[in-house]
């Protein structure tokens, strides 16, 4: 009877109890779902344009961070430094166009996700040599990203927020509602959902798979160096940025591969449940289930929509 | 084409044998100090320092003194990137060239070692981490782990604790947090901390922390927020630490009730804090800063002769001099072993007496040019394989590490007898652990 209390009855007197907690915990859940959706988003943009899951979206976001932090460390001011990572990126999208992709156009969508994984170690070992494997600290107040917290007095307690996760979710929903205009309404953006149907067909009709694929890649280049820039302002810049990556997994399942607000909700859902059921149930089990619960609730949403929230729903003759 | 593979093969052969002399001649000339480290993957901001300070102070030794006893020492780093399988698979390459001891700097890697050291006979030195129990020298007399054990570092933050309490019966009814990270060495101090809570009356609430979460942990110091524990006991690694730092801030807990384990203590931890991190406590083992005759002689020899892979910035930082510390105790190990056994160039064996009789004096930390840079090791023995030294308590000023306390002694009186416990628990789970057969050099 008592464990049946604690799981079914306390939480929500908690809830109920100090309302103040639930909103904080709610608004920190909707942070770190919108940081999540980021990282997705990254996914999400190659997933359309090639039917590859890019295993390097982690690195690349490592990559960018560190390059923006040691650009800045080497003298250039910091939004001369925010330029110079862009160019980095494109080259890095140009690169792996030429030297990756291009070899493997009508190859097995393993074959590309495996060169992604090639491609992930390169990026390690390139990173630590040119950047060696200390933590840097981001260049928060350099890109003017603003610092403190705004307390506001709620619901007969505090809810604390963090300007510096204001301005991440504002940047972030910036950024993808631009990102969803460009792909749904320009000529590219058609271009891109051509070549993600059928790399022949699209070649067939005159799209240019090298050129989309390029700029795909710097859009998830541009993605990664955002993401970097807010994870690396809320712990530091280090190669263990690359394992919140994994964090996306869930999202996307949820979300849909494909689908650009699937990777917002399916962000919202898996950081808002992760945050509730670690703050409110975690305690019963010892804590920690922030670690695996995101999955929990992707097997949950599976069983229901195996396609996720807004993914496509293939039908296929056989 | 024949003659094009018998050049080859020929070729081939030469630089086989060439390489094997080579090899044969070093194992006979050199002392074989394998150092596994990690310089990459999630961990490496705190494995650089401490790998930079162990190489440095012993390629200082070769360069200033020759070696040590007139032979040089072979150091030879292995990536493990804190990765208990590729820590293995290092122990398992370098195991047939005559390793002096192993450092396995991950007390994942240390549980997995500690069956094979004995069948290898290759001694195990886990300085400050590991298996607790293992400092029982009758129990596991290839393993090693001064100065002092997760649990000694636990009651010293304690005593720390109840000194500004004003006493530790004063903790009844209070909550102590204690946020680690999931792994062995995060769990290692639980069953100390749990029998305290009972012996002292006081709450523990514990904050779990994944690998996948340490550059989040929101949810955690959102239910410190809730729980609101009189102190707070952090046991982190890596990226854990300096997050830990910063969301402690972000929350406004009290920073000097904030106290970290030693592992938890690098610039890097507090720096990210930025000036809210100022009064975080953690507990060090070792001296802080560049003002020491042999840090001197290292930046004379090896940094600044480009033989060091540190950064100036950060030579003599908190865990550089944390490898430098590792480093001492190693070649006072092959110091002594040297002596023990009357040979020069020395391997596991004769390391592990070395080990076992390892003493240094305040007179003998002054002679190495280190006066004050550790708590004397004189406890060091045969059955006491770790000796429970002291820590000192140090404060971030919001730049750097500040010494604020002296030093604490461990309730030796409480662990030991846990630490003995816990030993024979591990022997009766593992059936057919070997009893010692080594017997004690007469210094131990």
């Amino acid at each position: 009877m008592d464990i049946l209390y604690k799981v079914l009855i306390d939480p929500f007197a908690q809830m109920v109890a100090a309302p103040d907690l639930l909103v904080q915990t709610l608004w920190e859940g909707l942070v770190g779902g919108m940081l999540y959706a980021l990282i997705a988003l990254g996914f999400v943009l190659i997933f359309k344009a090639s039917g590859v899951f890019n295993f390097a979206q982690g690195i690349m976001v490592v990559f960018a961070a560190l390059t923006l932090v040691g650009l800045h460390t080497a003298g250039l001011p910091a939004f001369a430094a925010l330029a110079l990572t862009i160019v980095v990126m494109f080259a890095l999208a140009w690169s792996i166009e030429r030297i990756v992709l291009r070899p493997l156009i009508n190859q097995p969508d393993i074959i590309l996700f495996m060169a992604t994984f090639g491609l992930t170690y390169f990026l390690i070992g390139f990173g630590e040599l040119i950047f060696g494997g200390d933590p840097k600290i981001m260049i928060t107040e350099e890109l003017y990203l603003p610092k403190g917290r705004i307390n506001i007095p709620a619901f007969g307690g505090i809810v604390s927020l963090q300007k510096l996760d204001i301005a991440a979710a504002i940047i972030a929903s910036a950024m993808v509602a631009c990102l969803s205009v460009f792909f749904s309404k320009t000529r590219i953006g058609r271009a891109l959902r051509a070549v993600a149907d059928s790399h022949k067909a699209a070649l067939s009709v005159g799209i240019s798979l090298e050129q989309i694929w390029v700029i795909v890649w710097f859009a998830a280049g541009l993605v990664a160096l955002v993401t970097g820039i807010m994870w690396g302002a809320r712990s530091d810049v280090s190669f263990a940025l690359d394992v919140i990556a994994l964090k996306a997994l869930p999202v996307l399942i949820l979300g849909g591969f494909t689908s650009i607000p699937g990777a917002i909700v399916g962000g919202l859902i898996v950081g808002v449940g992760e945050k509730i059921a670690e703050f409110y149930w975690g305690p019963l089990i010892g804590g920690g289930t922030d670690s695996w619960f995101a999955f929990v609730i992707a097997l949950v949403f599976l069983l229901f929509w195996p396609h996720g929230l807004f993914g496509e729903k293939i039908i296929e003759r056989i | 084409m024949r003659l094009k593979y018998l050049i080859l093969g020929a070729a081939f052969a030469g630089l086989v044998s060439v390489d094997a002399l080579t090899t044969k001649a070093d194992a006979q000339d050199s002392i074989y100090v394998p150092l596994l480290t990690y310089r990459t993957g999630p961990f490496a901001n705190s494995g650089i320092p401490l790998a930079n300070g162990m190489r440095d102070y012993l390629v200082m030794l070769n360069e200033r003194d020759g070696g040590i006893g007139g032979v040089k020492l072979n150091i030879e780093e292995c990536e493990t990137g804190y990765d208990t399988k590729k820590g293995v698979e290092c122990y398992e390459s370098i195991k047939g060239k005559n390793p002096t001891v192993i450092n396995p700097y991950s007390t994942g890697i240390t549980l997995q070692l500690i069956p094979k050291a004995a069948v290898d006979k290759i001694p195990i030195l886990s300085m400050a981490y590991g298996l607790s129990a293992s400092a029982v020298g009758e129990k596991f007399p290839w393993i090693f782990n001064p100065p002092a054990t997760y649990w000694d570092g636990l009651s010293m933050i304690f005593r720390y604790i109840g000194g500004k309490e004003g006493g530790l019966d004063k903790l009844k009814g209070k909550t102590i947090g204690f946020i680690f990270l999931e792994s062995g060495y995060g769990r290692e101090p639980l069953p100390l901390l749990n029998q305290f809570a009972k012996d002292y009356g006081f709450n523990v609430k514990e904050y779990s922390v994944a690998g996948k979460e340490m550059q989040d942990q929101s949810a955690q110091w959102l239910s410190v927020r809730r729980d609101r524990p009189d102190w707070m006991i952090m046991w982190g690694w890596g990226a854990m630490n300096p997050t830990a730092v910063k969301r402690a801030a972000e929350n406004g807990y009290p920073m000097d009730h904030f106290v970290g384990i030693w592992w938890s203590g690098s610039d890097d931890d507090a720096r990210g804090g930025g000036k809210e991190a100022k009064g975080y406590l953690s507990l060090n083992i070792n001296g802080i800063g560049d003002n020491y005759p042999a840090l001197k002689d290292i930046k004379k020899h090896v940094v600044d002769t480009g033989k060091s892979q540190v950064d100036k910035e950060k030579f003599a930082e908190n865990l550089y001099n944390r490898g430098i510390y590792n480093s001492v105790l190693i070649a006072e190990a092959i110091r002594n072993a040297q002596k023990l056994s009357g040979k020069k160039v020395v391997a596991g064996p004769e390391v592990r007496r070395g080990l076992e009789s390892l003493t240094i004096s305040e007179a003998r930390w002054k002679e190495l040019g280190l006066s004050g840079f550790g708590a004397p090791i004189t406890n060091v023995s045969c059955a006491d394989h770790n000796g429970h030294h002291s820590a000192y308590m140090q404060q971030w000023d919001g730049a750097k590490w500040v010494k604020i306390s002296d030093w604490i002694a461990p309730m030796k009186d409480k662990v030991r007898p846990l630490l003995e416990k816990d030993a024979d628990d591990y022997v009766t789970k593992n059936a057919g652990w070997p009893k010692r057969t080594e017997p004690c050099d007469k210094s131990s």
